[in-house]
């Protein structure tokens, strides 16, 4: 069975790993994630997608302690297998600061400014059984 | 300041968990209390706003209170939801179109964490689906970086829920009616890091009403008439950090709250050194501390020693939520920010029972915060 992204129109999959799409305002340089056909910044409706950078600083975190509710949730919701993971947000320098998943889930292994950059990492299963990557960033 | 609007009649059905009671059923019978409050009849009410994100459109509720063909119009928005109800009702009374109407809020949620879907049709949901999409990692991750700014403590966090449950072991409608230590709440379950299970409100039920009137006129309905000086609902700007945001921008501005605080405070003609008693939104512990210093009454980190002072307890300087907030009420989204009002109410017309403010309060100061990343403020006078 293939590995595939969560959702292509959020994350591509490529040989040198996940890459996430997000909107650069052509008038004033803002970056959004997900794509979006507008510019909160300047209100411009001339944007485009790119993808964006891989690598960034821990802005702030925390650690999910219990099982997510599913759906939305694609992960592991039984309370017995569960493990708890971080999330955060990772400064991506000119661009923004990006939510997501960490792969560490210690506390004392989690500081603001640590250096960041983005993995993959094996969320769950589609109806046909493929592996479902989500992205998430780990310490450089 | 112009006195245009009054409070003249609350109601308010006990927030909590009531299996086989629906939400809309507990907001009529907040409304017939409020009714008996003012001494009015539903057939007097010539227009209501209704609130409620999860327990059915409340302009259906004429079924059940009487078909008298009064303007009804539902108000959603989002966390705002009751405050928007309310402030629809004041903007209504000051542009001269009606006298007396109703804020109304009601809401019945399932059981744990809000679910938040965040899918589009066709669409896998990547957010929610990823694992992100949880409202308490947005108090969680900003909290931990607050505290690590401004020097405050679990402690303080403690401190906060500890105060909560005494408080609302004196509010006969709380639902968390029993007192808990700090390290009672220190020591439950890790949540969403550095907020443990008791530092945490949870969704819930109930319904609250509120009974509006020209201010001209409101010595008809009551005695004891509370003047809603300003209502103020403002939404978040660029460069802000909001709950349920997949990017936040690299600029930085003040959220929803500061803005709210300040057009209220400006409105009103008051300041923060004027309020005695303050209802701040406490989805957990560390939301009331960083909506205290947001909202104007001190600066940011010194409430680690305001707390430890006891400054905003009942008999402090500053009481806040004293009916327990959210964190012994639950929050049932269309009739919290109106749950607020209610005990701001009860506050300045002395009618508070064992949780009363001392030394007569006069002036009093609600504030709510949630999703999308939105604010609402009010500011009532006796």
């Amino acid at each position: 069975m293939a590995e595939l992204s969560i959702n292509e129109n959020v994350m591509d999959l490529t040989p040198e790993g996940p890459r996430l799409k997000g909107m650069r305002c052509k008038s004033c340089n803002n970056h959004v994630f997900p794509m979006q056909k507008g510019c909160p910044k300047c209100t411009s409706a001339d944007v485009e997608e790119v993808h964006l950078g891989t690598k960034g600083t821990l802005w702030a975190w925390t650690i999910q302690g219990f099982p997510p509710k599913a759906p939305p949730y694609l992960g592991e919701t039984d309370p017995a297998k569960f493990k708890p993971y971080g999330v955060g947000y990772v400064e991506l320098p000119g661009e923004l600061k990006v939510e997501s998943r960490l792969t560490v889930s210690d506390p004392t292994a989690l500081n603001i400014g640590m250096e960041m950059e983005l993995v993959g990492e094996k969320i769950g299963k589609d109806e046909e059984g493929n592996d479902l990557i989500t992205f998430a960033f780990a310490p450089v | 300041m112009s006195d245009d609007v009054a409070i003249v009649g609350i109601g308010m059905h006990p927030f909590g968990r009531h299996e086989g009671v629906s939400g809309m059923e507990q907001g009529a019978a907040a409304i017939r209390t409020a009714c008996a409050d003012a001494n009015v009849e539903w057939a007097d009410l010539e227009f209501a706003f209704g609130g409620s994100v999860a327990a059915g459109n409340p302009d259906s509720m004429v079924s059940q209170m009487g078909l008298t063909g009064l303007q009804f119009i539902n108000v959603v928005n989002g966390c705002a939801t009751g405050g928007s109800a309310l402030i629809s009702a004041y903007n209504t009374i000051k542009s001269g179109a009606f006298d007396i109407g109703l804020a109304i809020g009601f809401d019945k949620h399932e059981r744990g964490a809000f679910r938040v879907n965040t899918g589009k049709s066709g669409e896998r949901d990547w957010y929610g689906g990823s694992g992100m999409a949880l409202t308490t990692q947005f108090f969680g991750m900003k909290i931990n970086r607050y505290m690590e700014e401004y020097g405050i403590t679990q402690d303080a966090l403690a401190r906060v829920s500890a105060k909560a449950f005494r408080n609302g072991s004196l509010n006969e409608n709380a639902w968390r009616r029993q007192a808990l230590s700090e390290k009672e709440v220190l020591q439950s379950a890790m949540l969403s890091y550095p907020l443990t299970q008791y530092m945490f409100c949870s969704p819930g039920e109930g319904g609250v009403a509120l009974i509006l009137a020209r201010a001209d006129k409101a010595h008809k309905y009551t005695k004891n008439p509370i003047f809603l000086k300003s209502a103020v609902v403002r939404s978040r700007r660029y460069g802000s950090f909001e709950v349920l945001a997949p990017s936040l921008a690299l600029d930085y501005a003040d959220g929803p709250t500061v803005d709210a605080s300040q057009k209220a405070f400006e409105a009103a003609g008051v300041g923060p050194e004027d309020i005695d008693v303050a209802q701040l939104q406490d989805t957990e512990s560390g939301a009331e501390i960083m909506h205290m210093a947001e909202n104007g009454f001190c600066e940011h980190g010194e409430q680690e020693a305001m707390l430890a002072n006891g400054e905003t307890e009942i008999t402090g300087r500053l009481p806040v939520n004293t009916d327990g907030g959210c964190l012994a009420n639950g929050e049932p989204v269309g009739a919290s920010g109106l749950r607020q009002v209610y005990e701001n109410v009860l506050q300045l017309r002395g009618d508070a029972g064992k949780r009363q403010v001392p030394n007569n309060p006069k002036v009093a100061y609600t504030h709510v915060y949630g999703a999308p990343g939105i604010s609402g403020v009010t500011i009532l006078s006796t």
